[in-house]
């Protein structure tokens, strides 16, 4: 059985068809890379399974469960967490606050506990604000220290793209999304983000679907590579199947002139 | 100064600005001559024989348009400009075209009879803006005031910041002496120090000569040995303390104002203790707002139909005269049958919250404004039909509704001691809400769905269940203000629950900062009790008539030049100190790295 | 959206169901009210056949002054992204000064002399002044504001609101100040269309309809009006196709102002009276048309206030009024029936529409069966709580427009 098993997934924006009926699976502690041209309807796909768009058809099964349709709090509670292409961070909030903030759907006390200050209470916020804390520390120190107390905006590009990784881990899923986690980044922090990936695979045990277009990271972490195209999956395989297959070349290169008209 | 910078002479001005700003002094003062303010402000006294807050509504603009015309921003990077003689001529020169524009006004509102059209541009009002000493002298002592006024404010460039700071708390610290008479009176009559009292004020109202000269010059010497501007400098020192500092901070400042509410009331007098009570209400309302606002980020411009619920509902349960229901119940704060007021109005306050709550959340912002608009006026003008007049009385409302009762203590607008001291137990409850639900996971929740709703939702946030939680938490302090308004005045009818109201609370929260509850507590001290709520006067009871007219350009000028307010919450001077913090990020990172190397 | 599949639109959440019970309800009153105003028509309890003509006119003619109000919202919406709440004012503003000069030439009797050349110099009078009024708000108030977050600006314009409302109060007094009486010539009924229309009326909706065309040939025909569409479109692309979109804005506000003025006129036409006060619901209303045409689209705005007129005319007596009828007992079994089986039959599809329609028919058997009657008094009090229902309505079920909404992409969500 497949922790997250997608069959026929269709979404159209207006006349557009941006997800052609894709089927998909990925299993426990799996790496899987979705490659595909730009406007392939990569992160179309991330935003039906994480429920931000809701599919036209077609199931998404994670852990048993059709999830499609659901809210997306509902669908991260359920232990699905994505970043988004575009960092989309909680700029004036704390660094710390980012992360505490994802905890949300892991913690429960309400008004009262919060009102009455309960012990309960704030077990939970010592420990939320812990969690937070062990959660930065695993990208070094350049989250951690006098960082916790700074607004998320003053940081540099690539440490929002770690931030929002560390935000996505915060809300404790087991299948994390990452929509191309390297774009910006200089070759260095490309190749300290490849390593991070595997190893939140390795430490922290996340199943995770990447979406990227630098070929080197997609080769050096992907257990299997997917290849969409105008929303229609055009191959599937291990990186050096899939790089040498035609139509996925042919996909990323366009077609030759005669056949294009 | 700079030695590069080479000099400009006095005349080196962006004359086309001057020849702007002059007109716009001009204009302004005929606008505020036109509306009356002039005149019926002119009753107020602020330095007994030579002020009136009517000429000084005047007298503001070409200060505030010569400063503003001469006005040259420090740029990044770059010299500061250079002030000098320029200045005064500036704004001089504003203040002359001021000057010539408003006199051409004085001599053509004598000459034509406009009063067919503005009602309040008569003879009286010609009498008394030339001195009673005809147009042509009058209209060449205005030129000559507003000319050196003008000059000046082109003046406070040129002065040094010490100087400058002097001059003006001088002059601020005269007229706060002169607005807060009322409470100061009240308060030395009490002490029986009316010695003092009477020094300082004349007979018929307004500071003394004498006394302005003291005030003025204790202000300007206090201010002198100071450094820098003391607010500022106190709020951005709060803004950054760490944790256990504020904690300790907030501590103390809460246990001091827990004891002057204790002692105030007992020292001031009846007016005094209304116009707190009213401070208190629309803090209370507020706070609520605030949450719903500076905290969930939704715009919620029916709020005042929470407050009408909360007075309406307890109306019905206290009343004999409530047409339908009369349960009679005595809210009796502490027996059984005033807690069970107390929980039927929370419960109805809820519910009501929900039920705007539910339909709105969804939209996107500016919509949910207009649309919990209309809902507070469906609700005002249901409580108005004679459909529904059988339960809730139509426009006459429910009168009769008794006094609350605390022990044997009896809480009604006759005494409005009374009435503050119930305000204050509950703005204390409503800080305390406020205050433990922002530092919480729910209190993060909001902040997330302000700054991204659909990253909230996606990191796990349940943005419908938040909302309507902060809606409904704002209705539940909305509706306690109707319980206590209900009981201090007496009777509810629906003439008080209009969206005049929502506005003001909204006002409030904006000038005094959203998201801060400092600000909203400075926002309505400042606001409800110099200017006065909707139909409740403030300490300046005279602007009455003008009051909307102010709010409505607060919160314009407000939105233009402060959105943060006066006091911005921690969140929103980040957003505001953006650079100085990157700086100080840059600057630790550099340590941080230091201490790395060794 | 192309929802070709079968995927529920409801979700059986809280909020899906309290909407989908608040739309059951409006359904439910609108049907019973209308039916019932027809049948007691039928049996000659409810208004005349001339009654129901006079209420359509009525509303054909305060429609159309709305349709213009609602011009400004919409185009301003188009081109910024806000709601200017201040452009009742900005009509307010119009129909105020319009009046101190109708009345001078009341005085001086052109307004009986020469009607026609005398409501012409008001009305340009009254044109300027709206048109003035809005260039001097934007220029002072919303311009240091573009591109700040959407709140923003709204809740500056409520300031300006209020402010300028104030402002006028202080100027000119609180009095209702009446415009003088159009000659009779003009009150007298003409039949146009099988419809009794009276002269003011009809000179309104022909105002009305004039100035709609000649502003759908500027947006459509002219260069500017090109440009307003482009900046419309995307602002900064427009700025490097060399558009001045300052210059583009402030011809936003302008002409929304005109109409707006104009509309102050056909208010003094239909209703006379001016106050202080005078923007403020006239305001509400446009907006809610504005938002019904689908915001943007000014065809849309245009057909929205009508629409909005007959509703708010026929609303309160009509539908409200009709909801004393009680609905034959047979009528009630045979809506519950029918209102069960499409329940039955179709809720699985969980198609919200459906359910509205069978939860409607179900609450009117319930009525039926009930023998409900609904006997409201003072009918004429709530015909703003009408007018604001409709406004909740719209925002709440049709925030896009019946017409189809026409916004720069960053102002939608
Ligand atoms: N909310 C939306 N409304 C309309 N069209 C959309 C929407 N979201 C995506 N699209 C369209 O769907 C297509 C697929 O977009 P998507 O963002 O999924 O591509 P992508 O593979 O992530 O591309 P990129 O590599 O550039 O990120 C595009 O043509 C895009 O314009
Ligand atoms: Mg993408």
């Amino acid at each position: 059985m497949h922790l997250l098993e997608i069959t026929g997934l269709t979404k159209s924006f207006g006349g557009l068809q941006a997800l052609g009926g894709v089927d998909f699976h990925i299993d426990e502690l799996e790496i899987v890379s979705v490659i595909g041209p730009n406007g392939a309807g990569k992160t179309t796909f991330f935003n039906t399974i994480s429920g931000l768009v809701v599919p036209d058809e077609g199931r998404i099964v994670f852990e048993d469960e059709d999830i499609a349709g659901l809210e997306p709090s509902e669908i991260t509670r359920r232990g699905i967490a994505r970043t988004f292409q575009n960092v989309r961070l909680f700029p004036d909030m704390t660094i710390l606050e980012n992360v505490m903030v994802a905890q949300h759907c892991r913690t429960e006390t309400g008004v009262w506990g919060a009102l009455f200050n309960t012990p309960t209470f704030r077990n939970e916020e010592r420990a939320i604000e812990e969690r937070a804390k062990d959660i930065l520390g695993f990208f070094g120190t350049r989250l951690t220290g006098y960082r916790f107390r700074q607004p998320a905006y003053v940081l540099s590009y690539a440490n929002r793209r770690r931030l929002e990784i560390a935000r996505a881990m915060g809300t404790m899923p087991r299948l994390l999304l990452l929509d191309e986690p390297t774009a910006g980044m200089n070759p260095k922090e490309t190749a300290e983000l490849t390593g991070l990936i595997r190893k939140l695979r390795d430490e922290k045990g996340f199943t995770i679907v990447v979406i990227e277009h630098e070929m080197r990271v997609v080769r050096d972490v992907s257990d299997r590579v997917v290849v969409l195209d105008h929303g229609v999956k055009i191959a599937e395989g291990s990186y050096d199947d899939v790089s040498s297959n035609p139509d996925v070349i042919e996909a990323y290169l366009g077609r030759p002139a005669e056949e294009g008209a | 100064m700079n030695q590069t910078v080479t000099r400009r002479s006095a005349t080196d001005l962006d004359w086309d600005r001057v020849r702007r700003w002059g007109i716009y002094a001009g204009l302004t003062m005929a606008f505020l001559s036109s509306i009356g303010m002039v005149e019926n402000l002119d009753k107020r006294i602020i330095v007994d024989p030579i002020l009136s807050l009517g000429f000084l509504a005047l007298l503001w603009v070409p200060v505030a348009f010569g400063y503003a015309a001469t006005y040259e921003e420090a740029k990044e990077g770059m010299a500061a400009p250079e002030k000098g003689e320029r200045d005064l001529v500036g704004g001089l020169v504003t203040g002359l075209i001021g000057g010539l524009f408003f006199v051409a006004f004085i001599a053509i509102a004598d000459a034509v009879d406009l009063r067919g059209v503005f009602p309040r541009i008569g003879p009286a009002l010609i009498d008394l803006l030339t001195f009673d000493r005809g147009v042509a002298i009058g209209s060449l002592l205005w030129l000559v005031i507003s000319g050196l006024l003008g000059m000046f404010g082109g003046l406070l460039h040129v002065l040094p910041d010490r100087v400058r700071r002097a001059v003006t708390n001088a002059l601020a610290a005269v007229f706060l002496v002169a607005l807060v008479e009322i409470a100061v009176v009240d308060i030395f009559e009490s002490l029986r120090l009316t010695v003092i009292s009477d020094w300082i004020y004349a007979k018929n109202g307004g500071v003394t000569i004498a006394g302005a000269v003291v005030i003025a010059a204790l202000a300007a010497l206090s201010s002198v040995r100071s450094e820098g501007d003391a607010v500022v400098r106190f709020r951005t020192r709060y803004a950054t303390m760490e944790g256990d500092e504020r904690k300790r901070f907030n501590l103390i400042a809460g246990a001091v104002a827990v004891v002057l509410a204790v002692v105030l009331p007992m020292i001031l007098g009846g007016l005094t203790n209304e116009l707190l009570a009213n401070v208190g209400l629309f803090l209370l309302m507020a706070l609520g707002l605030n949450l719903v606002v500076g905290y969930a980020g939704l715009l919620d411009l029916g709020y005042v139909a929470f407050f009408a619920v909360g007075a309406y509902t307890t109306a019905i349960l206290t009343s004999p005269l409530s047409p339908k229901w009369t349960p009679m119940l005595t809210l009796d704060f502490f027996s059984i049958e005033g807690w069970v007021v107390m929980v039927v109005v929370v419960a109805v306050a809820a519910l009501s919250g929900l039920v705007v709550g539910t339909p709105v959340i969804r939209l996107r912002g500016d919509y949910l404004a207009i649309v919990t608009l209309g809902f507070g006026e469906i609700v005002r003008i249901l409580f108005l039909s004679d459909w529904l007049a059988p339960a809730f009385g139509g426009a006459q409302g429910i009168r009769n509704i008794p006094a609350a009762v605390a022990g044997p203590v009896e809480i009604n607008g006759t005494k409005p001691q009374t009435i503050f001291y119930v305000v204050v137990v509950f703005v204390g409850i409503a800080i305390y809400v406020a205050w433990r639900l922002y530092h919480s996971r729910i209190g993060r929740a909001w902040a997330a769905l302000r700054e991204d709703e659909d990253v909230a939702e996606a990191m796990g946030v349940e943005t419908t269940k938040m909302k309507l939680l902060a809606f409904i938490t704002g209705a539940i302090l909305a509706s306690f203000g109707g319980m206590i308004f209900a009981v201090k005045v007496g009777s509810v009818f629906p003439s008080s629950f209009k969206l005049i109201v929502s506005i003001i609370v909204l006002v409030i929260v904006i000038v005094g900062g959203m998201g801060s509850i400092p600000g909203v507590v400075v926002g309505s001290l400042v606001l409800i009790g110099i200017l006065g709520g909707p139909t409740q006067p403030g300490l300046l009871a005279e602007f009455g008539e003008f009051k909307l007219l102010i709010y409505g350009a607060l919160l314009v000028f407000m939105m233009l030049r402060r959105p943060e307010g006066l006091w911005p919450s921690v969140q929103r001077q980040r957003e505001l100190h953006q650079e100085e913090i990157l700086q100080d990020a840059w600057l630790k990172a550099e340590a941080a790295d230091e201490e790395g190397k060794r | 959206m192309t929802t070709t599949a079968e995927r529920a639109d409801f979700r059986f959440n809280w909020v899906d169901s309290f909407l989908l019970a608040l739309r059951i309800a409006a359904i439910f009153v609108v049907v019973w009210g209308t039916v019932g105003a027809l049948a007691l028509g039928f049996v000659g309890e409810g208004l005349s056949g001339s009654a129901w003509k006079d209420l359509i006119v009525a509303g054909l003619a305060q429609g159309s002054m709305y349709g213009l109000i609602a011009l400004g919202y919409s185009m301003v919406y188009g081109v910024l992204g806000f709601i200017n709440f201040a452009h009742g004012e900005v009509f307010m503003a119009g129909a105020m000064v319009g009046f101190f000069v109708a009345d001078y030439f009341f005085t001086s009797g052109l307004w009986v002399s020469n009607f026609i050349i005398a409501i012409l110099i008001v009305l340009v009078v009254a044109v300027a002044t709206s048109t003035f009024t809005a260039v001097l708000i934007e220029k002072v108030a919303y311009r240091p504001l573009r591109n700040s977050p959407r709140l923003i600006p709204l809740i500056t314009s409520i300031g300006v609101s209020f402010f300028l409302q104030n402002a006028v109060l202080g100027l000119v007094g609180p009095a209702v100040k009446t415009y003088p009486q159009a000659p009779t010539w003009l009150s007298q009924k003409i039949s146009v269309l099988g419809l009794q229309i009276e002269g003011t009326k009809l000179l309104v909706i022909v105002i009305a309809v004039v100035s709609m065309i000649g502003l759908w040939l500027f947006v459509e025909r002219t260069k500017t009006g090109r440009a307003m569409r482009a900046v419309a479109e995307d602002k900064e692309i427009a700025a490097l196709m060399g558009i001045d979109v300052d210059r583009t804005i402030v011809t936003t506000f302008a002409v929304g102002g005109a109409m707006a003025g104009v509309a102050g006129i056909l208010w003094a036409l239909l209703f006379r009276g001016v106050s202080f006060i005078t923007g403020f619901l006239p305001g509400i209303k446009a907006f809610t048309a504005a938002v019904l045409g689908g915001i943007g689209n000014l065809v849309g705005a245009m057909a929205g206030g009508v629409l909005l007129g007959l509703f708010e005319s026929l609303g309160p007596n009509v539908v409200l009024r009709g909801l004393r009828w009680e609905i034959p007992f047979g009528l009630g079994i045979a809506a519950l029936a029918a209102g069960i089986a499409v329940a039955v039959l179709a809720w699985r599809r969980g198609r919200v529409s459906v359910a509205s329609l069978a939860g409607a028919l179900i609450m009117l058997g319930v009525a039926g069966i009930g023998q409900w009657s609904i006997v409201i008094p003072g009918l004429t009090q709530l015909k703003d709580v009408v007018a604001f229902s409709a406004l909740v309505l719209v925002l709440i079920f049709k925030p896009s427009g019946l017409f189809g909404e026409q916004l720069a992409d960053e102002d939608r969500a």
